[in-house]
């Protein structure tokens, strides 16, 4: 007990170290210029909470036996089983019940879920380590964007060359880096992402530079367009119906929904596809690969091409729900977001990249909008001041979630891999 | 079959191989044997492709008559090409896949082709359904013979060590190679799967596919080899018929005579 108390009066301590300054202390403008003023009260119950947490911690600790390592129980497997056709059903209805800041959020998630699921190809499928996947995001967001402003191409044009065009940059990526694994091969697909953001920044007379591309025109529903005028040719006018916002608001989630399932059909197909294993296997072991004959080069491409593709898929429709792009809509942390979504679902994982996404994107929204709420209602300066700061501690809850899934579940949230043939199933299918 | 001629390996200033040719006769088990760091395993690494060599040739000859230069080629043709096939000293299985999917992934490159390169197999249709219903039975043949068939479905990696062994034998047999090439095969096995592994060897042999083998235990090699050749730092000490070289003198020398602790296989 005794050491316990000075263990988590150590923690305390450290705890103070990092936020006295980091809450504690807090910047205003005042008369002259910025001042600063103190927040004692926030950082003291940071430190006690932490304080309270590790003892809390060590006493339980003393008293549960190390958690037995076994397989998914039957009700869980059950469970899991059922989740992905409820999240489906609950994606589908979710526009009916759910305000228009419940559709953008749920918009914004599944952009996240199909970039994921794009990324899950190359890092969880083929293993190849990608922290410069947004370059691929952007590549789709500006075919599109350029292509509509420059040559009034529609989108549902546009979105098959974004994505054609995010590949080919793929396989650009791809030949440079083929010989490298791991670790450098990280280093350059990240310099590879910010070659393509200091691009679009400084190549002012084709991207407009830092200011972005505006009058992105929106995707149509076969023709009809979600304008606000309601006359001939739109989809209110169509359908008689008054010219509301939330409908093209609808319709672009519907298109994200549709786009991130076909992705998620088609990954799930090339998975059991002679592709799909090769990669799988190239991941286990590149050498065992090369020594079964198997084109480790091409192998490696189709995952950096098809991988990029679905990229830019999702950058098309990015470019098409703001209306408005800029390079900084396309910066490394965006890579690490989707690539910790990845880690944390569990590598190779479609449903764990989902539940990741809505967790991340989602779950990271709503503490936001939940703290902000309690705020309101009970006037407290600590909970407002951390609302209105809680975008910046993004990163720390971030880490904190990535750390503690990976304590817990070292292969993230779902680890479970499907084969992709069985031997008892011979014959039916 | 496999003719080797003059082949030369250089790491920097070492020479890893030096001047080594033999044969390896079609139908034939010939057991490449040395002591450790004597270059067999280079010599293996050249005739798969996985280095390039210094100096020499490597020819294979298939029963057809085609002949490829196996120094020449990609690594990656010579399994699908020339159809040479290999294991590795440590096992290298997709562990995390599979026993059934370790087989088919052997068979990738008549399975992608049937395929349309993934194009049809995405859309589920075309010829692709057939040539999977195949790949599956060969899977099974072979899974059938290593008797590993009830485990299938069950990840590589949780295997025993000695099914491991057999499964990556019957993995490399998946690509329907003219020449096998074993690397250690016999390697931390018990007698009775050494016994085993012998049998399964020489059935493999008898199906026509010629063998080439490095081992390290004797009665591995005495029993079940056709011809020998022996290395010691890097040169070939001896080449004959197992009784041959059991009475050689240089080949006990190598073995028995000079000290080689300070050294450790590649």
């Amino acid at each position: 007990m005794k050491s316990a108390v000075r263990d988590a009066g150590l923690s305390a301590l450290v705890a103070l170290g990092l936020f006295a300054p980091l809450i504690g202390l807090v910047t205003e403008n005042g008369d002259h210029g910025l001042e600063l003023r103190g927040r004692p009260l926030a950082a003291a119950a940071v430190v006690v909470l932490v304080f309270l947490g590790r003892l809390l911690m060590l006493t339980r600790a003393a008293h549960i036996a190390p958690p037995v390592v076994s397989g998914p129980s039957p009700a869980m497997v059950r469970a899991g089983r059922a989740l992905a056709p409820a999240l489906l059903v609950f994606a589908l209805v979710l526009p009916f019940g759910g305000s228009r800041y419940y559709v953008d959020l749920a918009t914004l998630v599944l952009t996240y879920i199909m970039l994921g699921w794009g990324l899950n190809v190359v890092v969880g499928l083929a293993g190849l380590l990608d922290l410069g996947y947004v370059a691929f995001y952007a590549v789709g967001a500006y075919s599109y964007a350029l292509l509509a402003v420059n040559f009034g191409l529609g989108f549902w044009s546009c979105l098959p060359l974004a994505g054609i065009l995010a590949a080919f940059w793929g396989v650009l990526l791809g030949f440079p880096v083929l010989r490298l694994r791991g670790d450098y091969l990280a280093i350059v697909t990240l310099a590879f992402g910010e070659i393509i953001r200091i691009v679009l920044n400084n190549w002012v007379s084709l991207t407009n530079g830092p200011n972005g591309i505006t009058g992105i025109p929106r995707p149509t529903l076969f023709g009809l367009r979600f304008s606000m005028d309601g006359g001939e040719g739109t989809f209110a006018g169509f359908f008689n119906m008054e010219p509301e916002t939330i409908q093209r608001v609808i319709f672009l989630y519907y298109v994200i929904l549709g786009l991130a399932l076909l992705t998620n059909w088609f990954t799930l197909r090339l998975r059991r596809t002679p592709l799909g294993r090769a990669w799988e296997a190239l991941r286990e072991d590149e050498t065992a690969c090369r020594s079964l004959g198997i084109n480790v080069t091409n192998t490696k491409l189709t995952a950096f091409a098809i991988g990029a593709m679905f990229g830019g898929f999702a950058g098309a429709f990015f470019a098409t729900r703001q209306a408005f792009i800029s390079p900084e809509s396309f910066t490394f942390i965006e890579s690490a977001t989707v690539l910790a979504i990845v880690v944390l679902g569990g590598l190779g994982s479609q449903l764990g990249v989902a539940l990741a996404a809505i967790v991340m994107v989602g779950g990271l929204e709503l503490l936001r909008a939940f703290l902000s709420f309690l705020a309101d209602q009970m006037g407290s300066p600590i909970f407002a001041g951390i609302a209105n700061e809680l975008p910046l501690y993004r990163m720390l809850i971030f880490g904190l979630a990535l750390v503690v899934v990976m304590v817990l579940r070292p292969r993230g949230m779902v680890s479970t891999r499907t084969p992709t043939v069985l031997l008892v199933a011979r014959g039916q299918g | 079959m496999l003719s080797v001629t003059g082949l030369t390996m250089r790491f920097g200033g070492l020479k890893a191989v030096d001047d080594l040719s033999f044969e390896a006769r079609a139908g034939e088990i010939t057991a490449v044997i040395g002591p450790n760091g004597a270059g067999k395993t280079t010599v293996f690494n050249c005739i798969t492709g996985f280095y390039r060599p210094s100096e020499g040739g490597i020819v294979l000859t298939d029963a057809e008559g085609a002949r490829f230069a196996l120094d020449r080629m990609p690594g990656h043709r010579i399994a699908s090409r020339a159809k040479v096939a290999r294991t590795f000293q440590n096992i290298r299985l997709f562990a995390g896949m599979t026993v059934l999917e370790n087989l088919l992934v052997a068979q990738h490159n008549v399975l992608i082709r049937a395929s349309g390169f993934t194009l049809l197999a995405v859309l589920g249709v075309g010829r692709y359904r057939a040539a999977e219903a195949h790949g599956l039975e060969k899977a099974r043949h072979w899974l059938d013979r290593i008797g590993l068939i009830d485990r299938a479905d069950d990840p590589a990696g949780a295997l025993p060590y000695g099914a491991q062994r057999r499964l990556e034998i019957a993995r490399a047999m998946c690509i329907d190679p003219v020449l096998l090439c074993l690397d250690e095969p016999a390697a931390g096995l018990n007698p009775r799967e050494t016994d085993a592994l012998n049998a399964l060897l020489l059935a493999i042999r008898a199906d026509g596919c010629t063998l080439l083998l490095i081992e390290h235990d004797m009665g591995v090699v005495m029993r079940i080899s056709d011809h020998i050749v022996v290395l010691d730092h890097g040169k070939k000490i001896a080449d004959g018929t197992p009784a041959e070289v059991r009475a050689d003198p240089a080949v006990i020398a190598a073995y028995l005579g000079e000290g080689d602790e300070d050294e450790e296989a590649a």
